[in-house]
């Protein structure tokens, strides 16, 4: 199993500076200045005023599992070796969630509630895709 | 955040109450036809419909088209000159979206008899509902069954429910595709254990938990509950429509399993003016198992987190239980028609149209469509 052969993420002008951010190892997060809040996907505008007033901030890389699914259907050609492949949905400590994978653990460890850390093993070429592990 | 369901903004007089009615209903046979496409098949869907209704096309001045590639061309086949017509979006939700544009459009007296089409052919040209680029494609997510897997896998965290709850679902629809000779998996009833022990997809959900994929179309003709009446069939009114959109999400499933805006659409029967024990039936947008709990429950059938004891013991199936729902075998078992299939299938009904599977005097359906844009409608015959 290989990071390498994943689907190239797509890049737009909003979600640039996470992608950076990734690839040195950093998990950023956009925060709406009026309210404090934290969102994602990266967006022009904050979902909570409507208005271009926001700022990155490092997150704390840190969440909980609130999901999992296990997919058994192949989707994409570099991901088949993987099969069966779990996807976890964690909901990071700033509020938004991430859709991502394990390191670090095995599918049968999950247990929604646990307490997952960001990591950085790899990713297709020039990318570092953030994925989840059991926190230190 | 999602809209709060004690103050909903539609908690409003609704002024369309049984103002607008279906008068022709086309399907077209459900399989593999790589000898067509959406637009053969949705003019063989119109065709029975304006047979069903007793129109030509020259008295259609309204035309709504959906997974048809072009509105132009399809008018243009048919020879429709329309003063209202529109292409709306893909997803399944939009079947109940078009049906309210268009009970818009008749109140309005933007166009008199309106022709909705929907035509797929999603199973000859291989399509596949997952996979390509997306937010989350990096991380292998994908496909829409992902989304609702997710969500049941919590579900079942929050109150206990289990994989085999569903299997209720499951049993009761292909049941009802037994007794519809026309459904795609007519003749092959399923068990529990096959539920229980069919190949995983993405798990939690199973094979069986999953909808169908095939060719087919259905078209509706709607005009006036006054012209209606002058028609060939008993129309069919529409009562009540209720909907609420969350979009909040953050482009993940929603953690909320839709209840919120879900709850805010139990105000269809304040709209319709017709209280839920006086329901006989009910359509539910079946693409996942799930969704027909999340559905059940928001509506409030039953308390949240209760749709597993809810369903068990045919609750859902015809003859056995006090909801009979999607009687033609729905989305799991008689064909993929994103809700379109499943409205006409509501209108069959409450003309006592549908043979083996006829709920025994069918006055009131209910149809209900769990998703981002959560919605439900009220159906009734005219006479009743």
């Amino acid at each position: 199993m290989t990071l390498a052969t994943r689907p190239t993420p797509l890049v737009d002008n909003w979600n640039k500076p996470f992608w950076a951010a990734c690839a040195e190892g950093k998990l950023v997060l956009q925060r709406c200045k009026a309210t404090g809040k934290c969102f994602f996907p990266p967006a022009p505008v904050s979902p909570f005023t409507g208005r271009p007033d926001w700022e990155w901030i490092t997150a704390s890389g840190r969440g909980t599992l609130w999901s999992f699914v296990v997919f058994h259907q192949s989707y994409f050609p570099g991901m088949r070796d993987e099969l069966p492949y779990p996807v976890v949905m964690v909901k990071l400590e700033e509020g938004p969630y991430l859709l991502t994978n394990i390191e670090g653990l095995e599918p049968e460890a999950l247990k929604i509630g646990m307490r997952m850390a960001v990591r950085f093993p790899g990713g297709p070429e020039g990318f570092v895709l953030p994925q989840f592990g059991p926190e230190a | 955040m999602p809209p709060d369901p004690q103050s909903p903004a539609i908690h409003l007089p609704w002024p369309l109450r049984d103002k607008v009615a279906f008068v022709g209903i086309g399907t077209t046979r459900y399989g593999n036809f790589p000898e067509t496409d959406s637009y053969g098949l949705g003019c063989e869907a119109l065709n029975a419909a304006l047979d069903d209704a007793g129109l030509t096309p020259a008295e259609i001045d309204g035309l709504i088209v959906n997974r048809i590639p072009s509105y132009e061309r399809f008018a243009e086949m048919m020879g429709i000159n329309p003063q209202y017509c529109l292409l709306t979006e893909t997803p399944g939700r939009f079947s109940g979206v078009s049906l309210a544009l268009a009970a818009q459009a008749i109140a309005t007296g933007a166009a008199k008899t309106i022709a909705l089409v929907y035509g797929n052919n999603g199973r000859s040209v291989r399509m596949l509902y997952g996979g390509g680029d997306s937010q989350w494609s990096p991380w292998g997510m994908t496909s829409p069954g992902a989304i609702h897997a997710m969500m049941w896998q919590r579900h079942m965290h929050d109150f206990g429910t289990k994989h085999g709850d569903l299997g209720e679902v499951s049993v009761a629809f292909r049941h009802h595709a037994t007794l519809n000779p026309v459904a795609v998996m007519h003749g092959k009833p399923i068990t529990l254990e096959d539920h229980a022990t069919a190949r995983p997809i993405c798990e939690p959900l199973k094979l069986l938990d999953y909808c169908l994929i095939n060719d087919g179309a259905v078209a509706w003709i709607m005009t006036s509950a006054e012209r209606a009446k002058d028609l060939k069939r008993p129309p069919v009114l529409l009562s009540g429509y209720a909907r609420q959109d969350c979009f909040a999400y953050g482009s993940a499933p929603a953690d909320d399993y839709w209840y919120p805006t879900l709850s805010a659409c139990r105000s269809v029967y304040d709209r319709a003016g017709i209280g839920r024990e006086d329901i006989q039936g009910l359509g539910i947008y079946d693409n996942f198992t799930p969704t027909v709990m999340f559905s059940l429950e928001g509506l409030g059938f039953c308390k949240q987190g209760e749709s597993g004891e809810f369903v068990k013991g045919g609750t859902l199936r015809l003859g056995a239980g006090r909801w009979p729902t999607n009687t033609s075998g729905g989305h799991l078992s008689d064909s993929y028609m994103q809700g379109w299939g499943i409205i006409a299938e509501c209108v069959r009904q409450l003309r006592g149209d549908c043979g083996a599977r006829q709920i025994p005097d069918a006055k009131v359906m209910q149809y209900i469509c769990a998703t981002h844009i959560a919605q439900s409608l009220i159906l009734r015959r005219a006479d009743a």
